[in-house]
Formats: C-alpha cells, sequence, structure tokens
C-alpha cells in the first residue's frame, strides 16, 4: 500500500538525537553527521562538554559498583542511550555474574543497537518505552520476565531527567517508579545544572540552545529541585553533589574541571 | 608486583606511569587513571621487550597502538601523546645498556607501527561503529515502519470503511484523496474525483458566506468552518451535504492539506421539505394551509410603511348539503375543484389562496394598492364560482360569502384580522350569502361580543352567574296573584345583567341550552315548593310557575325523564308548572316533536303556546296540539293602551278568546300596563294578565309579598 503523503513521518534519522550526541562526546563513532554537526555546535559554547560525559560515566560505573557491593543484583536503566564502553550489564556482571540488567530507551535506533549488543546475553534486555509513561515500563513483559518488583532494584536515572520537561511531569513518574520498586532499591541519577559549569551562563546557554534547536530541550535545574527528585529516598552518603565528589577513586582535584558540571546522587528507600 | 628501585622493573613502571598520565586526560574511558596505567603497564612491558630482543619485531608496536584504540583512546591527540611519551621516554627508561643508535632506531621504527597500528585499529572500529550504528538506524526504521504499516492499515480502514465522506485537498484546492463514501455521495470514481478542484464545486444554493470561508482557511487565517453546501452530481442531481473543512498544518505549524468531512443530507433534506410541504400544504387541494396562510398574512402584516394588505374570506353557501346529500367523496370533489378556480384567481405576485378548513378560504393579495386589488380579487372569486361544478354527473351551483378586511399593515395582529374577516363573511352570509362586504368596526364591535358571551356560557352556568326573576300571573276576574313566569338573567361580570333574548340564541346556539334549560326549571319548580310551604294557598289553590321552554330543549330526549325527575324530587305536582313554548317552535311540529309534550300534558303538566299569533298558526291544528293555555302576543293588547281602543284589536282578541275558550283554552294576555287595558281585557274575557301594571319581573320575595296581600286583601 502506497503511504499517503499525508501521513507524518515517525523516524527521522537526519534529526540529531540526543543518544548519539552523547556517544561523540565519548570519542564513539554510533553517530551520523547529523548528531557531529550539533554536538560540535554545542561543544563551540562548552568544549568541556565530553569530560562531563566522562565524568558521568565513571560516576554511574562507581554508583553501579557500589549497588552490587550493597547487595543489589537488578538494574534497571532508564534513558540508557546507545550502549558504547563502561555500560551498566558489562560493570554490573563483572562485579556479579548474575546480575541483571533491564535497559530503556525511547529512540529506536538506540533500542535496535541495543539490541544488537545484547544478543545472546540472557540477563540484559531493553525495552523501548518512554520515561514519561511509567506504568508502559512497569507492566512490560521484558521487564516481568528479568526483574523481580518484590526485590530490591536499583533505579538508573543518569542523564535523562534533564530531558523531561516540567509539562511532562517528571516528578510524578519518578515517584510512579519509586512506588512499584521493593524496599531497599536505589536510585542512582545525575541531572544537569548551570551550577559548577565552569563558565559564564551565557556561554553555556547557547550549548543549551543547540539542544533547543534540535527539539530536545535541556532543562537545567537547581540542586533544590533535583533533590526533590529523591523524594522518599534517604541520600546515600555522601548525598547530592558534583560528580566527581561522589564516593572518588581518585583525588577529585585531578578531576578535569567541566567534571564538576551538574549533580549526582543515590537514594535508598527505606 | 614490587620493583627493585631503580631496576628495570621499576623503570618500566615509571615509564607507564609518566604515559599514562600524558594520554589519560585525552582518553574518554570511565576509568580511573591508575586503573588506566594498569592497562598501559602490559604494553610498555611488550615495548620495551621489542626495544632489546635479538631480533627486532615492529609487532609489539602495533599491537600497543591498536590496544590504546581498546582502550577508549580514540582522539588523535591520544597517538600523538603516546608518540611523543615513547620517543622520549622509552629508550631512556627501558633502553637498558644497548647501544643508543640503535636502540633509538628501534624506537622510531615502533612508533612508525605504533602509528599504524592505530590508525588502522581506529579505522576498524570507526567502521564497525558506523556499520553498527547504520544497521541499528534501518532495524529501527524497519520497526517504525511496521509498526507505521499497522496504524496506517488501520487508519487507511477508517479512511475506506468510514460511513462520512473525507476527502484530502492541498491548499490549490487539488483533490489529493477521497475515501468510498464520499465517492458514493458523489456517484463518481477516484479517477473522476482525483485531481478535481473544490473550486469547482461552486452551486447556486451556496450559502453568501460558503466561498469567504474557504478563502480564509486556506490562507491560514481560519482552522475550520462547517456548513451545508450542495454539490452537483454527474447525473443532474443534486447532492446535499453537512460539509465540515479543517485545516491540516505541519509539525511547524505550516498550513498543509484541507480536510472535509461530509455527510448526505439529500434524503433528510427532501424528508425536512416534504414534512414542512405537508405541515403547511393542504392534504386535499393541495392549497397552502392555516398555518402557511398565518406565517405568510404575519409577513404581510409586519411589512414595512406604505405597504398594505387585502384579505377575501370565502365560505361556501350549503356546502354543508352538498355534503350531507352526495356524500362526502363529493363533497370532497367539490372542494378541489373550487380550491383550483381558487388559485386561477390570485395569481399576481403577492396574492396567495388558502384552505383553513372544511370549505373556509382565504385569498391574500398584499402591496400598496390592495384597497382596489382586494375588490377585484373578490369579484374574481366570485366570478370564477359562477360556472357550475361538474360533480359525479351532477352540475352543482356553488355559491359563496366572502367577508374583505384590508387595510395598512402594522396596524392588527393576524387573529384580529381573520377573526374580522370571518365576522364579515357571516355578515355577508346573514344578508342572503352569495355576495361579499367589506369589514366595519362597528359590525364588528358588535359580532365581537356576540362572540364574547358565546365563549362565556359555558363557564358561566359553572359559575353561578345566572338568576331567575319572576313576573306574578294575575288572575283578571279577582286580581289574585295565580303564580308567575321564571324569568332567566345573566349577571356577566363585564357587562352586567342580560336579558335573555341577548344569551338565550346563544344557548340555542351551542347547544348549552339544554343545561341552563334544566337549571331553569329546577330553581323555577324549588321556588314554586318555597312558595307553597309558605304560602299555603290552600284557597285559591297552589301558586303556579310558569317555565319557557325553547325549541332545541323540545327535541331534546332528556325533557320529559328530567322534567319528571324534577317535579318528583322536590314534592311538587305536575299541575303547578306550565311550560311555555313558543308558537313558532310548534309550527309544523310532527307527532315525533309533540310526543314528549303531550307525555307531559297527560301528566297534568299545562302546556302554554307562547307569542301567540306572530307567527303563521293554523288554527285548525291548535286542535292537535296538547296545548292548555294560550299566551297572546303583546302586540294585541298595546292598541288597548290608549282610549279608545282600536276596535279592530277589539275584535281579534274576541275572536281569539272565543276559539281558545272554545277548545277549551285558557288565555293569558301580556304586557298589560295600565287599568283601562286590563279592565278592557277583562271583559273580553281574558283569563289571566301579566305586565308592568301588576309587576315588573322581581326577586322571588317580591311575588311572596304580593300573593301575601290577596290572601290577606
Amino acid at each position: 500500500m502506497e503511504r499517503p503523503a499525508w501521513a507524518p513521518r515517525s523516524i527521522d534519522i537526519t534529526v540529531p538525537s540526543v543518544s548519539r550526541m552523547y556517544d561523540f562526546y565519548l570519542g564513539g563513532s554510533h553517530n551520523f553527521e547529523v548528531d557531529r554537526q550539533a554536538a560540535r555546535q554545542a561543544m563551540e559554547f562548552m568544549p568541556g562538554l565530553p569530560k562531563i560525559m566522562q565524568a558521568n560515566r565513571a560516576f554511574m560505573r562507581r554508583a553501579v559498583r557500589f549497588a552490587v557491593a550493597e547487595g543489589i543484583t537488578q538494574f534497571l536503566d532508564i534513558g540508557s542511550g546507545i550502549p558504547t564502553f563502561g555500560n551498566v550489564h558489562e560493570v554490573a556482571q563483572a562485579a556479579d555474574p548474575d546480575a541483571r540488567v533491564m535497559y530503556v530507551d525511547h529512540d529506536p535506533v538506540a533500542v535496535a543497537h541495543s539490541q544488537a549488543v545484547l544478543d545472546g546475553n540472557d540477563r540484559a534486555d531493553i525495552l523501548a518505552a518512554d520515561l514519561r509513561k511509567p506504568q508502559e515500563i512497569l507492566a512490560s513483559p521484558e521487564v516481568l520476565r528479568l526483574i523481580d518488583l518484590n526485590r530490591p532494584v536499583a533505579l538508573l536515572l543518569v542523564a535523562i531527567l534533564h530531558f523531561v520537561e516540567d509539562a511532562d511531569d517528571p516528578y510524578a513518574a519518578v515517584t510512579e517508579l519509586r512506588e512499584a520498586l521493593a524496599p531497599g532499591s536505589m536510585l542512582v541519577l545525575t541531572h544537569a545544572s548551570y551550577d559548577g559549569i565552569p563558565l559564564p551562563p551565557e556561554r553555556a546557554e547557547g550549548a543549551v540552545d543547540v539542544y533547543q534547536n534540535i527539539r530536545n530541550p535541556l532543562i537545567m535545574r537547581t540542586r533544590d529541585e533535583i533533590a526533590r527528585f529523591f523524594e522518599g529516598y534517604d541520600m546515600v552518603e555522601p548525598g547530592l553533589v558534583p560528580m566527581p565528589q561522589w564516593r572518588p577513586d581518585t583525588a577529585p582535584e585531578d578531576e578535569d574541571p567541566y567534571a564538576f558540571s551538574g549533580f549526582a546522587g543515590v537514594g535508598r528507600t527505606a | 608486583m614490587s620493583a627493585e628501585p631503580d631496576g628495570p622493573e621499576d623503570r618500566l613502571r615509571r615509564f607507564a606511569t609518566i604515559w599514562s598520565r600524558a594520554v589519560y586526560p585525552v582518553t574518554s574511558t570511565s576509568s580511573t587513571r591508575p586503573e588506566f596505567e594498569e592497562r598501559l603497564l602490559p604494553l610498555a612491558r611488550r615495548l620495551s621487550e621489542a626495544l632489546r630482543a635479538r631480533s627486532f619485531d615492529a609487532d609489539a608496536g602495533r599491537t600497543a597502538g591498536a590496544a590504546l584504540v581498546e582502550a577508549h583512546c580514540t582522539d588523535p591527540e591520544a597517538l600523538s601523546r603516546t608518540l611523543d611519551c615513547v620517543d622520549a621516554y622509552l629508550v631512556l627508561y627501558c633502553g637498558g645498556d644497548g647501544d643508543r643508535e640503535d636502540l633509538r632506531a628501534r624506537s622510531a621504527r615502533l612508533q612508525h607501527a605504533m602509528a599504524a597500528g592505530f590508525a588502522r585499529a581506529l579505522r576498524e572500529r570507526t567502521l564497525a561503529e558506523q556499520e553498527a550504528i547504520a544497521q541499528a538506524a534501518l532495524e529501527a526504521q524497519g520497526v517504525v515502519a511496521q509498526a507505521l504499516h499497522a496504524t496506517e492499515a488501520r487508519f487507511r480502514a477508517v479512511f475506506e470503511g468510514a460511513a462520512i465522506g473525507i476527502g484530502i485537498a492541498d491548499l490549490e484546492g487539488n483533490v489529493l484523496q477521497v475515501n468510498g463514501a464520499l465517492r458514493r455521495m458523489f456517484g463518481l470514481s477516484e479517477q473522476g474525483l482525483r485531481g478535481r478542484n473544490v473550486r469547482d464545486w461552486v452551486h447556486p444554493d451556496d450559502a453568501p458566506q460558503t466561498w469567504r470561508l474557504y478563502d480564509e482557511l486556506v490562507s491560514g487565517e481560519r482552522e475550520h468552518y462547517h456548513l451545508e453546501k450542495a454539490f452537483h452530481r454527474p447525473d443532474g442531481t443534486v447532492l446535499w451535504t453537512n460539509l465540515t473543512v479543517s485545516l491540516l498544518r505541519d509539525p511547524d505549524g505550516e498550513p498543509q492539506y484541507q480536510l472535509a468531512l461530509m455527510e448526505d443530507t439529500t434524503e433528510r433534506r427532501l424528508l425536512n421539505l416534504r414534512l414542512r410541504y405537508e405541515a403547511t400544504h393542504d392534504a386535499l387541494t393541495g392549497l397552502p394551509n392555516r398555518t402557511f396562510f398565518f406565517e405568510r398574512l404575519e409577513k404581510a402584516l409586519g411589512a414595512g410603511e406604505g405597504q398594505r394588505f387585502g384579505l377575501c374570506y370565502l365560505d361556501l353557501d350549503g356546502f354543508k348539503t352538498v355534503n350531507d346529500s352526495l356524500g362526502h367523496a363529493a363533497g370532497d370533489r367539490l372542494l378541489v375543484e373550487v380550491a383550483d378556480r381558487l388559485q386561477a384567481c390570485a395569481t399576481a405576485p403577492g396574492e396567495m389562496v388558502a384552505r383553513l378548513g372544511g370549505d373556509e378560504f382565504v385569498a391574500l393579495t398584499t402591496g400598496s394598492d390592495t384597497e382596489r386589488t382586494v375588490d377585484e380579487l373578490a369579484a374574481r372569486i366570485m366570478n370564477a364560482l359562477l360556472a357550475p361544478i361538474s360533480v359525479d354527473g351532477r352540475e352543482l351551483t356553488v355559491r359563496g360569502s366572502i367577508g374583505i378586511v384590508e387595510g395598512p399593515a402594522g396596524e392588527r395582529s393576524a387573529a384580529e384580522v381573520l377573526r374580522s374577516a370571518d365576522i364579515t363573511m357571516y355578515r355577508a352570509k346573514s344578508a342572503g350569502g352569495n355576495r361579499f362586504e367589506l369589514a366595519d368596526p362597528e359590525a364588528d364591535a358588535r359580532a365581537i361580543t356576540r362572540h364574547g358571551l358565546t365563549t362565556a356560557l359555558p363557564t358561566a352556568l359553572d359559575r353561578g352567574e345566572f338568576f331567575i326573576e319572576y313576573q306574578p300571573l294575575v288572575h283578571l276576574g279577582d286580581g289574585s296573584v295565580r303564580g308567575a313566569e321564571a324569568l332567566v338573567r345573566w349577571l356577566h361580570p363585564q357587562h352586567g345583567v342580560l336579558s335573555p333574548d341577548r344569551f338565550i340564541p346563544l344557548a340555542e346556539h351551542t347547544g348549552l341550552i339544554v343545561p341552563l334549560g334544566r337549571w331553569v326549571l329546577e330553581q323555577s319548580v324549588r321556588q314554586a315548593r318555597e312558595w307553597r310551604d309558605r304560602h299555603g294557598g290552600e284557597a285559591l289553590g297552589p301558586l303556579r310557575i310558569n317555565v319557557n321552554l325553547s325549541p332545541c330543549q323540545l327535541t331534546h330526549p332528556g325533557l320529559v325523564q328530567d322534567t319528571v325527575d324534577i317535579l318528583e324530587r322536590t314534592g311538587v305536582a305536575p299541575e303547578a308548572l306550565c311550560l311555555e313554548v313558543t308558537e313558532s317552535a310548534l309550527i309544523g311540529a310532527d307527532d315525533d316533536l309533540l310526543k314528549p309534550l303531550r307525555r307531559l300534558a297527560e301528566m297534568g303538566v299545562d302546556i302554554a303556546l307562547d307569542d301567540f299569533g306572530t307567527g303563521y298558526s293554523n288554527l285548525a291544528n291548535l286542535r292537535r296540539l296538547p296545548v292548555s293555555v294560550l299566551k297572546l302576543d303583546r302586540s294585541f293588547t298595546q292598541s288597548m293602551q290608549q282610549f279608545p281602543a282600536d276596535p279592530v284589536d277589539l275584535k281579534i282578541v274576541e275572536g281569539i278568546v272565543s276559539l281558545a275558550h272554545s277548545l277549551d283554552l285558557a288565555v293569558t294576555v301580556e304586557g298589560v300596563e295600565t287599568g283601562a287595558q286590563a279592565e278592557q281585557l277583562r271583559i273580553l274575557g281574558c283569563d289571566t294578565a301579566q305586565g308592568w301594571y301588576y309587576a315588573r319581573p322581581g326577586p322571588p320575595d317580591r311575588l311572596h309579598e304580593l300573593a301575601l296581600v290577596d290572601a290577606t286583601g
């Protein structure tokens, strides 16, 4: 059947994707020219963007190891993006081969790529779903197959909530997810903020504008606003801090100044 | 691993540390720097060994270069810093005591190999990742396309299967796609519709705003509009639709297409038209009916200054006779023919003919010159009725009476105008029919009062607005009160006390006379009973009561039974009651009509012939009637008020009295106003009298007093 000319297209790889831009920042080649163009534009305002991403990855790695050390073996990573290296399942399964990881992303290309990467790994899977509709995630057969919601889960919302606008009520989504988790579960979260960026705000705003232009707005939130996502969680030491300061393996002073942009934290349900 | 200070192992580790410190800042790894150094240490060891091996092999360089890429040092700067580091420190820290020249040459070759290994690995990694992401994009598109296909198939099914017509056109009006329902509505194929332009569908019945709304929509000023629109079908018929057109915008908000949803309302519209026609036309004649006529009349009456109207209200004379004698089917055919002729009389603009019901028709003319045109219209109608109408082989002569109302618009309501026309028509009819009369406000007012009384009559009885006055009947011989005539009055809330001649004919006409008459009879008989109880009257016999019977009551089947019931209920002897019947009511009376009177007479009720001498009485007939009293009309006694009385009148009265007495009838005279009159009548032999000379009609107590005077005097 011929596709009517008036039907809207629903996938368009000529539009930059934040997950492929993220891959580019991390030196990967899982990206297209449109993604690289947008990423380079953002880097013109904030040359240290890759360092933020790298610090983000490093934090995630430490947090996953922390969770495994605390006895958690189930991971729900929403907004997992393009799997490059140092992915949650790699880190978690290196620490505990039985660890189970459920990735969730709404970018069909990221999902397809994740499927290719995870092929053959029966303890890790990817689900195409949206953080804004938590019930679709929680009730999906994939999640129910891999994750036992009666046991503690580490919920990873790493570098994703700053892509959810207030109009879509990210707080409600986070609350809904928390309510589905068993006691002793953890929330691992990072979020962009103007706090800590080693640049005058107008430069950082230039980068934010790039995301606005690609219709994937980056929502910068204050520390207090980010802290509200942890309502119902007890903060794990040292609380909500710049990424390099969360349980560092090496002296934070050695880190690149950009790594201190935004906040990271881990909370635990009672 | 512990190493001897400044031993080969310690020196190797120091090289790895320097190397990792140089490269770590430009890597993307999520490892820590110490972890990264641990990854570089084996590479450093292989480089160190290759540097000092007996036979040189640059392979270690290629491996180390490739390993950098694997450790996520994909930034070219990582290679540059690595080569700087190797160049400066490899020979220094790992060269041992070998030949410097030779070591440097080997180092250089290792660097070349590292660059090549790095480049190859990076190229392979890049290609692999590009391949992977392209593959993923392709797959994702496949998945999305499949999902889209499924939704699209659903939408297509909805689109095609929808009962409502759906069409999509671009903003220039070119039709891009239409669904089955729409094709069926238009009676056209997809090809017949696709490529057509919306602007071609102009129709004479388009509402004035149709194309303005369209222009606003395609220019993006309007999101949608809704209206009723007609379209030409290829077979020449008209398609009526309920049309909703919406503007479709692209994700950037730019107008892209127009979407039309249409519902076929042709049949509903036809049905509505038919219903409207049926609601506004007379089924028999096809003429506009009362509803339609009122609409038009109201419009005419609401017209602007200088506009006038003229109305002819036609009622056929004697139509009831046609219906009664030839049957309703013949009557209907007559009406149809009349309707056709009337229709032909009112063909000018502003003229119309309608049937109000039965044999009543109206013709309306409007304009500024209706004073003239309405006369002409009435004349045309009278003229059109002249030729006999052939029904069932009979030539029927049809005549009509017309009431004409003419006047300026804006003064009267439609109901007022029609009432005036109705009254005027009746005037024409009472004047003999077959004529037209022009409305006259005074005649209207009189008729309107009559009309008002007629409508007020039924409730008047319930509200107790009637009362009875009694006029004594005096024995001429001794002047004693022998009884009284009961005379009904109506105390009308607006018009005051009304005498019987104002309302009895109306009561006759409406049939109310039967309950009213019964009420009068009952009240009067009760009164007679009361007199008897109070007065005794043993010496002179009971006081009698005279009650009038109207012609209508005479024919009412309940007359005898009602009378008997009342007499029994009140315990009054039939002999105390006299029923007065007018002479005219009994003219030509057959036995059926006389039967009830005869039965009453047999029971002992007196029957008086009222107003005797006013009709053309067949004197011979008097024998046949169950009558015991003659009431001489006042016209015979009027001349006796003067002195001397007219001798001819005296002779007549004398003759009548003589005749009556010979038939064993008593004679009562009315209208006695003077003593001379009374004396004269006594001499002539009359038995009883009534009139102002004795007493005017009055309340029952007054009679009681008079009777008491007699008894005591």
